[in-house]
């Protein structure tokens, strides 16, 4: 039985604790206590069942009986904090002030009322905030939820396409799948700027990745100016880097490099910035929970697509079609690689119509990981 | 006409658009109390310009720091600074969030008021890796604006950046949902206060993510991005509820959708009973994904651990290697802790500088890791045995053979062991 007003009280403790110091620092996150709603403090640890009660709501019963209704609304994550004083205001009128952000970036309003469902739903909607994204794994009906992405331009330094922009219109067009539950099964959707992948596009049903397609340039003074040779001729995986001791800078074999970017990481004075060059690869096939199908990554099928800001209506469309094809072909339940491994990767691009060519061939030879026998699942028997 | 012609192309379309966040911003802001320009402005401006470019206009930031901390903030510099003197400085601040991401609105109001007066009013909610992200303020912000945090009635505290333990996350686990297998809140929690100084203060080769998911669904990612994914499982049968099962019949064609795509043929079901071969269960999640009000993991719960998961860079992806397959979660939780404290040490020495743990367990083999934890090989470790014989034996596991001594009385050695003269 957990006893969360002693974790709370504990926590107060731990912090008073802290505060005697002359400096009040690492003290880490408030307690979650503090801000669970009481049906949750009450039933932690003791839900029984979910159900959906529509795309974008879910209730919770506890073995007690007692439920809550979490409705989750689209946010493009970047928010105002004039916005999130609006979610507040949501909050104080309908849940009593508790709300939660999901790991896909959604808002979640918790509350206990059901007659105050449809009033938030309105209010949000009028807001510009849809709800949906949800699904009934019972019916087998699923929407597509929030993207997951990364800063490109917003913020970030080195990316290789826009994040939020290229985000935004995917979702615009996909909208549909969005406020219904329509798609045959789960169906996870990533974007990462760069090879960095701060996002989980490496294992995602459908992800768009920023890709540099030319080496970088070197900026002989600002090598000399912010790089340590050493950890700029370590920092490339391909040995394509070596140092030019006597002119204290470096020279890149170009022939060797695959445009990762890492140096220019570790090193200012190597951009490999190309505005007509750098763009988007898509990938697909990815997953990362255990249930069926082993996890697993993410498979490259469209090699680049320009940026074409601001809307990218290159990426767009091939992602639509390859969502749309997998739509209309899956069984019920059957993810993206699942429904692939049934027909064979040859029906894939024969299915979806993208052209297969030959940088869709392994050429990275750095690591055998994909090789390993090493089991990469929570899958196994005792 | 408008400033920003390609970013309004943004604002059409029914998803919420953030660029309608960042002018709302820019508009509301001019009217605040603040300590800093209306950055929102210097966004558009600079954000329309990369759109125009198809090129990013943020310079690499140098070092910024509060006191006592090296990490959870993240220096930004425009390359238009002199156009756009609004956004010349663009640091974020990684403020570590509650476990599971809940709030009040009590708590979000006080933060959003300290953002608003010391910062752009920009945020995420939330970064990748989990923290709440305050994005963009000056040099001189970045004090006043951490100390503000503290001074909360419920203090927020920075997360980590850099070669450090960064900010942990977790699904929102036995708050609710009916799946979790162990308390990911409380884990989340009391592991990151444990590593403060390590969240900090970077001085390992490079990031270490870890990440709590509730059950095998891993609704965080944690197999693909933490380096050290503790996933819930359990160790006896799944429960089964038969009436409730009978219900389920009602709905749906349980064979076709339940029975037949069970990754083990391990169930059955004979149109009024369901059983399960539980020792055939892989515990993948399906079954119990379909039929929530009729199966449940079992009660002898705990953790999967498996370590080593990443993104591309640098070698290419990893999804965690399974580590452990059986850990107890109970607070304190001190086995994870010590686990961990030990594999830093080791990863800390030998790794190179910028690789993650799961390259270093891939140059230095598995078998090295798991000495290092105390952890016994498994046949759980493998999907199958390897299929090369390049095996490597320590000196006490070989026999003493007659014929190399005499090989050695001729003259023959052994050249260039560890140690040995050449
Ligand atoms: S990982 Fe499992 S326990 Fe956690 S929220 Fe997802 S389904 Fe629930
Ligand atoms: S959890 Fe997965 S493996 Fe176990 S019985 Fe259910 S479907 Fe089969």
């Amino acid at each position: 039985m957990v006893d969360l007003d002693q974790r709370l009280n504990d926590w107060k403790e731990f912090i008073a604790k802290r505060k005697e110091k002359d400096y009040f620092s690492d003290f880490g996150p408030p307690h979650y206590a503090n801000f669970l709603p009481p049906v949750i403090k009450k039933n932690y640890g003791k839900w029984k069942y979910h159900e959906i009660l529509k795309c974008g709501v879910l209730k919770h019963v506890a073995e007690n009986g007692d439920a809550i209704y979490s409705v989750r609304a689209a946010s493009p994550r970047l928010l105002s904090i004039y916005t999130l004083r609006e979610f507040c205001d949501l909050a104080d009128k309908y849940c009593d002030g508790f709300l939660r952000f999901t790991s896909r970036n959604n808002v979640e309003f918790l509350i206990t009322d059901e007659s105050n469902i449809d009033p938030l739903i309105n209010d949000l909607k009028a807001m510009g905030f849809p709800v949906g994204g949800t699904h009934d794994a019972t019916a087998g009906k699923y929407a597509l939820s929030n993207m997951v992405h990364t800063q490109g331009w917003v913020h970030c330094h080195t990316p290789a396409i826009d994040a939020s922009g290229i985000v935004k219109a995917v979702m615009d067009e996909l909208f549909e799948y969005f406020e219904e539950m329509k798609l045959p099964a789960l169906c996870r959707l990533a974007l990462a700027c760069c090879a960095n992948m701060c996002g989980a596009v490496h294992a995602s049903d459908i992800s768009i990745v920023g890709i540099h397609r030319t080496p970088p340039l070197v900026d002989d003074d600002g090598v000399r100016r912010m790089c340590e040779l050493p950890t700029t001729v370590a920092s490339c995986p391909n040995a394509a880097i070596k140092a030019k001791p006597k002119e204290k800078t470096v020279e890149v074999n170009v022939e060797k490099c695959m445009f990762c970017g890492n140096c220019y990481t570790m090193c200012p004075g190597m951009p490999l910035f190309d505005p007509e060059n750098d763009g988007a690869a898509i990938m697909v096939g990815g997953k990362l929970s255990n249930a069926r199908h082993l996890p697993t990554l993410s498979k490259v099928v469209v090699p680049w697509i320009p940026n074409e800001p601001p809307r990218w209506p290159g990426v767009v469309d091939v992602v639509k079609k390859i969502l749309e094809t997998w739509a209309s072909e899956a069984r019920k339940h059957e993810r993206l690689i699942e429904w692939a491994e049934r027909i064979g990767w040859e029906k894939f691009f024969e299915k979806t119509g993208l052209e297969f060519t030959q940088h869709l061939i392994d050429d990275y030879r750095v690591t055998p990981y994909q090789y390993t026998s090493y089991r990469a699942t929570t899958q196994f028997r005792w | 006409m408008s400033e920003t012609p390609l970013l309004d192309e943004l604002e059409k379309g029914p998803f919420p658009s953030f660029v309608k966040e960042i002018k709302k911003t820019a508009e509301l802001h001019e009217k605040a109390e603040k300590e800093v320009p209306v950055m929102a402005k210097g966004v558009l401006k600079q954000v329309e310009t990369s759109f125009r470019d198809k090129i990013t206009h943020w310079k690499h930031g140098g070092i910024v720091a509060v006191r006592g901390y090296g990490g959870g903030v993240i220096g930004r510099y425009s390359d238009l600074a002199e156009e756009i003197p609004e956004v010349a400085h663009f640091h974020t601040v990684r403020v570590n969030q509650p476990s599971g991401w809940f709030y009040t609105s009590k708590a979000l109001r006080e933060i959003c008021d300290i953002w608003e007066r010391r910062g752009s009013g920009l945020t995420n909610f939330h970064g990748s890796t989990g923290d709440m992200v305050l994005l963009g303020t000056f040099t001189e912000q970045l004090q006043p604006l951490r100390d503000e945090l503290a001074e909360l009635d419920t203090p927020f505290d920075i997360g980590g950046s850099g070669g450090d333990f960064r900010t942990p996350s977790c699904c929102v686990g036995p708050a609710r949902c009916e799946f979790a297998c162990y308390d990911t809140l409380e884990a989340c929690y009391q592991i990151t206060t444990e590593f403060q100084n390590e969240l900090h203060r970077p001085m390992f080769p490079y990031k270490f993510k870890i990440k709590f998911a509730g059950c095998p669904n891993d609704c965080v990612a944690s197999i693909a991005r933490s380096d050290f994914a503790v996933i819930g499982t359990w160790k006896d049968d799944i429960k089964i509820d038969s009436a409730a099962v009978k219900e389920y019949a009602g709905q749906i064609d349980i064979q076709a959708e339940v029975v037949d795509l069970c990754p083990t043929g391990c169930m059955s079901w004979d149109g009024s009973t369901l059983s399960i071969d539980n020792a055939n269960c892989v515990r993948c999640m399906h079954c119990i994904n379909k039929m929530p009000k009729a199966l449940a993991p079992g009660d002898e719960r705990g953790a999967t651990i498996l370590i080593g998961g990443k993104a591309p860079m640098l070698e290419g992806a990893i999804l965690g290697w399974l580590f452990v397959p059986f850990m107890e979660m109970e607070p304190p939780y001190d086995e994870i802790k010590d686990m961990v404290a030990e594999l830093w040490e080791w990863w800390d020495e030998y790794g190179k500088f910028r690789e993650r743990i799961g390259e270093t367990i891939w140059r230095l083999g598995m078998s090295e890791a798991l000495r290092v934890a105390g952890v016994d090989a498994v046949p759980q470790h493998v999907q199958e045995p390897r299929n090369n014989p390049f095996m490597y034996f320590a000196k006490d596991e070989l026999v003493h053979s007659d014929i190399v001594k005499e090989f050695e009385k001729r003259g023959l050695k052994l050249k260039g062991e560890a140690g040995e003269e050449d």
